[in-house]
């Protein structure tokens, strides 16, 4: 257990996505020292911690909800989080995963593990998650406080948000953030 | 059809001595000719509206509603593309009434069709992705639609992805009235609505089509564009018709 | 040839001496209600069964138009004796020829004091069902025709104007506009060329009351357009009808040549230099261009979309001439007013609304058919008196009124007098005349989603909020329906409605939400039970199991 603190608790994670938010989010870099002293990463794919904790300030979640496990984590997320943050174009609008959706889920997945394997070509169907037909943004499962869209969203606009909500005001994105 | 038939009925400017008119935009005093839209006026006047289905140069159809404005003293709303300055108009061109609907029409041009920016040409170069930035429209609240949309790459020089389309019809007005070849025409009914060339041939097939590349010029968004582009590359350049227009002026004179 | 009045009164009474020297004039629905029911053969076995029983002198059969209570037809008439018969079968002939003389058929009566006749008041359909509608003659003979010479011959247009202007007649074909004003700005207009438009689209599903005054009495329309020619200045008319309305066609066709070859159409009509011609444009049976500006598109042969307005038809119409367009209702109440004046016709109805409103009752109604009352009139007084109430021992629910573009009225506005204004207060409006009845087994979020699939599948597809918002609003419905809508979504509903009825290039799309704002202000509790207890109360939504993404 970490000690009490008064830093801001902040969390990160991956649906489905391809970790280029992730790899914006680093990409800050320099100034992400500035601010490191005033909050605390307390779940994220580049921390250890295995379970979601309760009594998160923020959350950025990349990636757009493709399976039941996707949802299960969102409400579990939504819980225990102050504010919520859809973090990149696949969480605000479906984008890359959602370009599945004018197809069949059942056309995309004989494309993918039967026509296209070249070895032992199977549907798999047990242990993974349940794919729904249509991938949906995160705003279609649980409320959203702050939308930053692009395809990774700019290291600036992801700062602004950053240091938006450390100083507790809303962020400035104008000219910042686009979709792609 | 004639997507681009008679929109206002212009006084003729030839015969008619110009009236001009005295309005109020946004609270501003600002002047137009009578046979000017609100939009011009505007614009003349650096005040902002945002417009897809317009395009300098262009007729009018008065069809995308993201210009919409008030008008004091009357209920209905008004596109601003299409409607002509009065004298003593009071036109508002920014109420948050106006802005709300601006961003929820926006949203449905988004719910419509498929648009994944990340991996489309003009990514960065797109009135459409642009308009969601100026209208403040960070996420789509609506149903995605996701309908199963072809692309037609039958051209040898262009390529048509319906996935882009937001039937502001700006292909079929400066194919028929700038042009004149006619290619553009529309297919189908309300959300079944697109653009078809000549008889619903594939492109590259049509007989009519100079490949003057107009079409993909004017095009405010990914769908019409040249071959070879790949993501983010095409940039649109439809200056040209501000000035073909100017140059045709001058020479019926 | 140019007739006189003289000809005029000559082939009255030449038609009515005619009829008369029967002594018994047996009056078959020919409309297409009855048609259907195969009217035609029960016209010629009574025919036949005349010439079997030696009757000829005796007896004259004719084809007349629709008289009204379509539900029970094939109708039969028979005058002098009074009678009605309804559900006659070509078998029923000789047992009808063979009763004239002697006791009416009891078994096929219709009871003589229907309220449903009774409680009527006939203007627009004076004629229907007493004359032969494809019979320029039998028009004439009931006063056909004399408004026209009257207007020409004895009338400036500014007169035939201000008589329609006094009688207050507000269009019919929706949006009660003021007919006499619509007027006054084309025959202000100072183009040489001017076009008078009849519009004879009508679209709204359940509505066939145009179609029902074409089909029985097409004159009536044709000289009121040739009155409205006169009195705006135009010389030639355009009736704009739906090709599936193949009988309506082609009486207006006949009805056409029959007046063109007596005179009362083409040049010179009545001896004056009045000029008027008329021509049918057919539509493929779009919605969308029932509204002004894309029927114009589309009898220009372009595609049927509309544009946004102002400039209105009236300044700049067909062809960007200053164009009258009247519904078929409004142009048929034309010849009364002026042979009788404006201040008769103002003399009916309600303050701001005048003169009569025909109604085509469908749904759950026991007399489903064609009925014009006073405006004013209550809805109980149509319902339960003339509409004979609800089937099957049900109860009263709501009517919609306007089709996909207006409202439902609940069972607490049964008293409220008919007319434009109230309508429009309690979100309904009168549109073309469509009442759909509904009883309590009809579900509200059901009934609003048919209306919704009706305006998404008519949307011309042009302005954005219009075509993505009907499919959107649409998919909400369809949701709910199944089942698996959230409390959310009535929120998006509302938002929807608000957005696509305030943005909306044309009519379809600012109406199309109406049939959902009106069945969410009276029923919102149903709405409310489908997402929260998945119940729909009238059982007509099989609520499917909840959404892959819910569970
Ligand atoms: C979507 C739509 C459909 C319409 N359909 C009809 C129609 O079928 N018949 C009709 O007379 N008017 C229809 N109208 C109204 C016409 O646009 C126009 O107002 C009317 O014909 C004017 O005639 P009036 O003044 O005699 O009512 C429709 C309007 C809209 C917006
Ligand atoms: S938004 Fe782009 S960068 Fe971020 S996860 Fe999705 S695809 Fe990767
Ligand atoms: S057309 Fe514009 S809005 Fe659509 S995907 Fe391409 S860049 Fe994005
Ligand atoms: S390339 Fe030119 S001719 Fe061909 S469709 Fe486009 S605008 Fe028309
Ligand atoms: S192809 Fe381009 S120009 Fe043509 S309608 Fe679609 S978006 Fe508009
Ligand atoms: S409101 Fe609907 S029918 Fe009317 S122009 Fe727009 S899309 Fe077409
Ligand atoms: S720009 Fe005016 S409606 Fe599209
Ligand atoms: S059709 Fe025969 S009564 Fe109406």
């Amino acid at each position: 257990m970490s000690p009490p603190t008064t830093k801001t608790r902040i969390a990160t994670i991956w649906l489905d996505g391809c970790s280029g938010c992730h790899m914006s989010l680093l990409d800050i870099d320099a100034r992400l020292a500035a601010v490191a002293g005033s909050i605390d990463l307390v779940f994220s794919p580049l921390v250890d911690t295995r379970t979601y904790p309760q009594n998160v300030d923020v959350c950025f979640i990349e990636g757009a909800a493709s399976s039941g496990e996707d949802v299960e984590k969102l409400h579990l997320i939504r819980r225990n989080t102050r504010q919520v943050v859809a973090f990149g174009d696949c969480a605000v609008t479906g984008n890359v995963p959602g370009m599945r959706n004018r197809f069949a889920l059942r056309e995309v997945l004989t494309r993918s593990y039967l026509e296209n394997a070249t070895h032992q070509p199977r549907i798999p169907d047990r242990d993974i998650p349940h794919l729904f037909e249509r991938v949906r943004p995160v705003h279609a499962f649980i409320d959203v406080e702050m939308f930053l869209p692009g395809c990774p969203p700019a290291a600036d606009a992801i700062f602004e948000v950053l240091s938006a909500l450390l100083e507790g005001r809303p962020p400035d994105l104008a000219g910042r953030a686009r979709f792609g | 059809m004639t997507p681009t038939a008679p929109i206002a009925q212009k006084p003729r400017t030839d015969v008619n001595p110009v009236r001009i008119y005295t309005l109020r935009i946004d609270g501003r005093d600002v002047s137009g000719r009578e046979d000017e839209t609100i939009l011009t006026v505007a614009r003349q006047n650096g005040i902002f509206i945002p417009t897809l289905c317009h395009l300098d140069g262009l007729a009018e159809r008065g069809a995308c509603r993201l210009c919409i404005v008030e008008i004091q003293g009357s209920p209905k709303l008004f596109a601003a593309c299409v409607t002509l300055v009065k004298q003593d108009m009071d036109v508002i061109t920014d109420s948050a009434r106006i802005r709300d609907y601006r961003r929820k029409i926006l949203e449905l041009i988004f719910s419509e069709r498929n648009h994944v920016c990340a991996v489309c040409v003009v990514n960065g170069n797109c009135e459409l992705q642009d308009l969601a930035v100026k209208l403040g429209m960070t996420h789509v609240r609506y149903d995605y639609l996701n309908p199963p949309q072809s692309v037609d790459a039958s051209h040898p020089r262009f390529s048509l992805d319906h996935n882009r389309c937001v039937l502001c019809l700006r292909c079929i007005r400066v194919c028929k009235d700038i042009e004149g070849a006619s290619t553009w025409d529309i297919s189908g009914r309300g959300i079944h609505a697109r653009i078809i060339s000549d008889l619903n041939q594939p492109w590259g097939e049509s007989e009519t089509c100079t490949g003057c590349g107009k079409c993909v010029q004017v095009c405010p968004t990914g769908a019409l564009s040249e071959k070879g582009k790949s993501v983010a590359e095409m940039t649109k350049r439809p200056q040209f018709l501000p000035y073909l227009q100017m140059m045709r002026k001058e020479a019926e004179i | 040839m140019t007739l006189t009045i003289e000809n005029l009164q000559e082939i009255a009474k030449t038609e009515t001496d005619a009829v008369e020297s029967y002594r018994y004039r047996i009056n078959v629905c020919m409309a297409a209600g009855c048609l259907s029911c195969r009217s035609d053969v029960v016209k010629a076995s009574l025919e036949e069964e005349i010439r079997r029983q030696g009757k000829e002198k005796a007896c004259l059969v004719r084809g007349v138009g629709c008289l009204g209570l379509c539900a029970v037809g094939p109708l039969i008439d028979i005058s002098p004796l009074n009678v009605t018969y309804q559900a006659v079968q070509p078998s029923d002939a000789p047992e009808i020829i063979g009763s004239l003389t002697g006791a009416p058929v009891s078994r096929l009566l219709l009871p003589a004091d229907q309220p449903f006749f009774s409680r009527q008041k006939k203007i627009v359909l004076e004629n229907c069902g007493i004359i032969e509608p494809e019979r320029i003659e039998s028009y004439i003979a009931a006063g056909g025709y004399e408004a026209l010479y009257q207007a020409l011959r004895q009338m400036s247009p500014r007169q035939v104007i201000d008589e329609v202007t006094a009688s207050g007649l507000r269009g019919r074909g929706g949006a009660g506009f003021p007919t006499g004003l619509k007027w006054t700005t084309v025959y202000k207009a100072r183009q040489a060329v001017k076009y008078v438009v009849c519009n004879a689209d009508e679209g709204d599903p359940g509505a066939f009351m145009d179609r029902s005054v074409l089909e029985s009495d097409p004159h009536r329309v044709i000289e009121g357009m040739a009155i409205a020619g006169y009195a705006v200045g135009a010389s030639r008319g355009y009736i704009y009808v739906r090709a599936e309305y193949p009988l309506a066609v082609e009486r207006l066709r006949r009805a056409i040549k029959q007046a063109k070859r007596l005179g009362v159409l083409g040049e010179n009509i009545f001896n004056t230099p009045f000029a008027f011609d008329i021509q049918l444009r057919l539509g493929a049976g779009a919605f969308v261009c029932g509204e002004e500006t894309a029927l114009i598109a589309s009898i220009e042969g372009r595609l049927g979309r509309p544009r946004p307005r102002p400039p209105f038809p009236a300044e700049f119409g067909l062809w960007g001439c200053p164009t009258l367009i009247n519904n078929v209702e409004t142009l048929a109440n034309i010849a009364p007013i002026v042979r009788r004046g404006g201040g008769w016709f103002a003399g009916i109805g309600t303050e701001k609304s005048k003169g009569t409103k025909v109604f085509a009752l469908a749904g759950k109604i026991n007399n489903t058919g064609l009925i014009e009352v006073p405006m004013g009139t209550t809805l109980r007084e149509i319902v339960f008196d003339i509409g004979g109430g609800i089937p099957a021992g049900r109860r009263f629910k709501a009517v919609q009124t306007g089709g996909p573009s207006g409202g439902c009225v609940p069972e607490q506005f049964l008293d409220m007098p008919v007319d434009y204004d109230s309508l429009r207060e309690v979100g309904a409006i009168m549109g073309s005349g469509g009442m759909i009845v509904m009883d309590d087994g009809a579900c509200m979020v059901d009934v609003a989603k048919f209306f919704m699939e009706f305006c998404m599948s008519e949307s011309c597809g042009k302005c954005a909020p219009c075509r993505v918002g009907t499919t959107q609003l649409f998919g909400i419905l369809e949701r709910i329906t199944a089942g698996d809508g959230s409390i959310e979504d009535i929120d998006t509903l509302k938002e929807l409605c608000d957005l696509v009825g305030a943005t909306s290039l044309c009519g379809l799309g600012q109406t199309a939400p109406n049939p959902v704002k009106s069945t969410l202000r009276y029923f919102e509790n149903e709405y409310t039970a489908h997402v929260r207890r998945h119940h729909c109360e009238a059982g007509v939504c099989a609520m499917g199991k909840a959404r892959e993404a819910t569970t």
